[in-house]
């Protein structure tokens, strides 16, 4: 509790902070020679904190909203089986990986958000643009984690379910995908966060709808306020996003050890 | 398949390993000839690192000897077609699967043989009941001692009545008492239905109570059985007691004679690695 008063009287001071120094004549001008200049720079917290309210008030926000954080499920969902298919394939077999290694570095290596106008001729300004370079983002976390992980899957483990009898079938059902989940979720944070990444750069690079749209619109007419306002929406839904994440992690790790566990008496 | 065939015959067995770069290939084992009758309880014993999961590995089918045969009742055994279906294998290190609750793990074998969910359960349970663990069922590995991990894993490999039973030091981890607990209830479900057991230990003791025959194993490089004692004390035994008897008093003397040696070429070569 006392961590979480410390925790907000943080935040509370970088506001006040953030208001003294952009509130048009509230300060001495130390910087800009104009009263309005810091406001029309760095916003307004005030201001930035009633367009969220008449975006949620007037439920303009949530059609963009809604399409962001669509783009982001998809882009994650199919970048995650992509990726864990892939990883399965390659981890599973030698040769399949040996061939692929150098595409597969060369893939990773390629800033990949360069891909984004290229998504947007070939899929067009709608979702499907932004969902593929989520995709692509996505692809790569996922892989690279089951990829390891199937190759670190305990020896003795495979043995044991060799002598108990498992087909090479049930040994991939009860072995490799078991213990590439874990690793799965080991990234999904990071995957799901990439997602939404691909989802506000796509938008950011052409749309007419989402919440990089809104902020491309108000960048166009300076209006700085609008853009913060954005960002501090994308900002809360990451942080949601990766709570229901974690909510889901805990629910479908529970075979897994946690640091301690006992409880007080 | 004769009647007469032993359960498991290794026929000079050598296991080379492949040398890491810039070393020399590592001969394990050299000519080890090995076999255990039906329903005989053999012990193997030998220094640590000489090369016991090795061979137990070569007569499970997971491990291609450099050369030498493995017949399996008679049959041939070709490590690149599969492993040993007759045999049970408890390993050494934990293989238990994490994410399977006790009674999961228990019944694994019988879900990978197409066994009925409600029939797997109860004969889980019956053996989860068996080995102590009753009401253990729905914890998960990591929230079990080490002692109960092993019991779990003695129930995941007696549940599919293996004919052949490999044990690699499944004990070693265990405190003394709950060992000698572990040791009898080993030899009263060894005596129900008589398997042939092949049990690997580094404690002499453990394989003197055990078994009907112990077989010695020289140190490293190069491991070959270098002697071979048959343990007459009778039957039923328990463990504890069976310690305190001359006969096997004079028995541990003469086998710990012909180990001696080894260990300590053992130790003083692991010492100057
Ligand atoms: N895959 C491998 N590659 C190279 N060397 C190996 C490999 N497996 C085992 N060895 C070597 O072979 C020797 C025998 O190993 P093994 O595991 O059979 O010993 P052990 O008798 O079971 O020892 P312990 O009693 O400590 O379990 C050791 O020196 C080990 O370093
Ligand atoms: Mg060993």
């Amino acid at each position: 509790m006392r961590l979480r008063a410390v925790q907000l009287l943080v935040l509370a001071l970088l506001i006040g902070f953030w208001y003294v120094t952009t509130k048009p004549g509230l300060l001495p001008n130390f910087y800009f020679d104009k009263d309005n200049r810091a406001a029309f720079f760095f916003g307004e917290p005030q201001k930035v904190f009633w367009i969220v309210v008449v975006w949620f008030w007037s439920g303009e926000i949530f059609q963009h909203l809604g399409i962001t954080l669509l783009e982001t499920a998809l882009g994650f969902v199919i970048g995650a089986i992509f990726g864990l298919a892939m990883g399965l394939w390659l981890g599973l077999s030698s040769s399949a990986s040996a061939v692929m290694d150098p595409y597969i570095k060369g893939l990773n290596s390629m800033p990949r958000v360069v891909l984004a106008p290229i998504f947007a001729v070939w899929f067009g300004l709608g979702i499907w643009s932004k969902v593929a370079l989520g995709v692509t983002l996505v692809f790569f976390v996922v892989f690279f984690n089951v990829y390891q992980g199937v190759r670190e899957v305990s020896p003795t483990l495979i043995a044991n379910a060799r002598m108990l009898g498992a087909s090479r079938g049930q040994l991939l059902r009860s072995i490799y995908l078991p213990a590439a989940m874990s690793w799965v979720f080991a990234s999904l944070h990071n995957a799901v966060g990439l997602a939404f990444v691909g989802a506000v750069v796509g938008e950011y690079l052409g749309s007419a709808r989402g919440v990089g749209y809104l902020i491309l619109q108000a960048e166009g007419t300076f209006d700085i306020n609008t853009v913060l306002a954005g960002i501090l929406v994308l900002t809360a839904f990451a942080l949601v996003l990766d709570a229901v994440v974690g909510l889901i992690e805990r629910r479908l790790m529970v075979w897994q050890p946690k640091a301690s566990e006992t409880e007080p008496t | 398949m004769s009647a007469l065939a032993p359960a498991l015959a290794l026929d000079d067995i050598t296991c080379r390993f492949a040398a890491r770069e810039g070393g020399q290939p590592y001969t394990a084992v050299a000519h080890a000839t090995l076999t255990v009758a039906a329903g005989e309880f053999v012990s193997v014993v030998g220094p640590t690192g000489c090369g016991k999961s090795t061979l137990l590995n070569v007569g499970a089918g997971l491990l291609a000897p450099s050369s030498g045969t493995v017949d399996i009742f008679g049959q041939r055994l070709i490590a690149a077609n599969g492993v040993n279906r007759r045999a049970g294998y408890m390993f050494q290190a934990d293989a238990l699967m994490p994410w399977r609750t006790g009674i999961d793990n228990v019944t694994a074998g019988l879900e990978f043989r197409g066994v009925s969910r409600s029939e797997a359960r109860q004969r889980g349970a019956e053996w989860l009941r068996r080995v102590g663990l009753a009401g253990f069922g729905d914890r998960y590995p990591h929230q079990m001692s080490g002692g109960m991990r092993k019991r779990l894993a003695l129930a995941q490999t007696l549940i599919l009545s293996p004919d052949i039973l490999l044990m690699d030091e499944p004990f070693s981890a265990l405190d003394v008492q709950t060992r000698q607990l572990m040791e009898n209830e080993l030899l009263a479900l060894w005596a129900e239905d008589r398997k042939s057991v092949l049990f690997v230990t580094h404690d002499l003791d453990e394989a003197i109570a055990l078994s009907d025959r112990v077989v010695v194993l020289s140190a490293g490089p190069a491991t070959r059985p270098i002697a071979d004692f048959k343990v007459d004390l009778p039957r039923p035994r328990d463990v504890s007691e069976i310690r305190m008897t001359p006969a096997f008093i004079a028995l541990h003397r003469e086998i710990w004679g012909a180990m001696k040696e080894e260990v300590l070429k053992a130790y003083e070569r692991q010492k100057a690695a």
